[in-house]
């Protein structure tokens, strides 16, 4: 486990075909190139970790405490910054780039995202209710979700019962995900299958914590 | 579209597919793998729908062997074919054939296209 992980901006999805000649639906993420911002050690911090910076910004729009942190890693200022755990983070130096080749084709990945906003969405989307009836005599309650629970006991609803609300735009990671292929020259990942968020969107992309040791 | 990704469609598009539309009859030669060894294999019938757009566009060929319909869809850009010859061509009033499922033996004719008809 030489790597982290990367930050990168979701493009869109397409299609490829791979050696079989079989249509592949892949995402393709911008993944960096990142840098390194802060390297976390146990001795200073208490943990491991490895803080990576994605994306352009304009320097005016820096906070100070932000630019601190790029002033001290002796780098330009990034937009986005996250912080990775990782055991080997002392073989990261603070400056280092990060790109795509971390990454190689056929391995798992678990993307990290923030999905799409779906706004007030009623429980059948929001839940997977069934709903009502759409005949039998139901009247004006097709998508409704049916009881919310007793009468006079408990006399009141319970918490965490599950309503209409806002949906979406909750951080949200896919696991095990393959990466179709990997262009190191334009820093792209081909990912196969559908990542959170839209087009557009800062994605995490990491091995896959599932499936055995990589 | 982000440029990348138009990129990365161009670059797998095919320019070695001949004109074809709905009722034309086409000698589709495909690529099979098995085990190790590949060969050709081809698949001549009707063109019954060419479908979606860009990389992504697919047609649907028709043929009837020993009684039987068969439909295969092969997407337009596919790796797997070897090339597409167009047998004839046919004059058709509909984009979707799909009237010819119900129809068999002389009634599954289609008249060719003449030039002089806007080709």
């Amino acid at each position: 486990m030489g790597m982290t992980g990367i930050l990168g901006t979701k493009l869109g999805m397409t299609q490829v075909f791979d050696e079989a000649g079989q249509v592949v639906p892949v995402t393709v993420v911008q993944a960096g190139p990142c840098v390194v911002t802060a390297v976390r050690t146990p001795d200073s911090d208490g943990y491991a970790a490895v803080q990576l910076g994605f994306g352009e910004i304009d320097p005016r729009k820096v906070t100070k405490p932000a630019g601190g942190v790029f002033e001290r890693a002796g780098v330009t200022p990034r937009r986005y910054l996250a912080e990775l755990r990782t055991d080997d983070a002392s073989e990261y130096q603070l400056g280092q780039e990060v790109t795509a080749g971390v990454f190689e084709a056929g391995q798992r990945v678990d993307v990290t995202g923030r999905s799409k906003g779906k706004g007030t969405a009623g429980v059948m989307k929001r839940h997977g209710f069934r709903g009502l009836s759409s005949s039998h005599g139901t009247q004006r309650k097709h998508r409704a979700p049916g009881s919310i629970g007793g009468c006079a006991t408990p006399g009141r609803v319970f918490k965490g019962l599950r309503m209409a609300g806002r949906m979406g735009a909750v951080r949200t990671t896919v696991q095990s995900l393959t990466v179709h292929s990997v262009d190191n020259d334009k820093n792209l990942l081909l990912i196969k299958g559908a990542v959170p968020g839209p087009a557009g969107g800062l994605v995490l992309v990491r091995p896959a914590v599932r499936g055995g040791a990589q | 579209m982000h440029t990348a990704i138009a990129e990365l469609e161009q670059a797998q598009t095919r320019t070695d597919i001949p004109a074809f539309r709905p009722g034309d009859t086409l000698r589709v030669h495909v690529r099979v793998k098995e085990g190790n060894r590949s060969r050709i294999q081809v698949f001549q019938g009707v063109v019954i729908r060419r479908q979606g757009g860009g990389l992504r566009e697919t047609f649907t060929v028709r043929k009837v062997s020993y009684g039987v319909g068969v439909e295969r869809t092969f997407p337009v850009h596919s790796p797997s074919i070897d090339k597409i010859e167009t047998v004839t061509r046919g004059r058709v009033r509909r984009a979707k054939l799909y009237y010819l499922r119900d129809l068999r033996g002389k009634a599954a004719r289609i008249k060719e296209r003449r030039d002089t008809t806007a080709s």
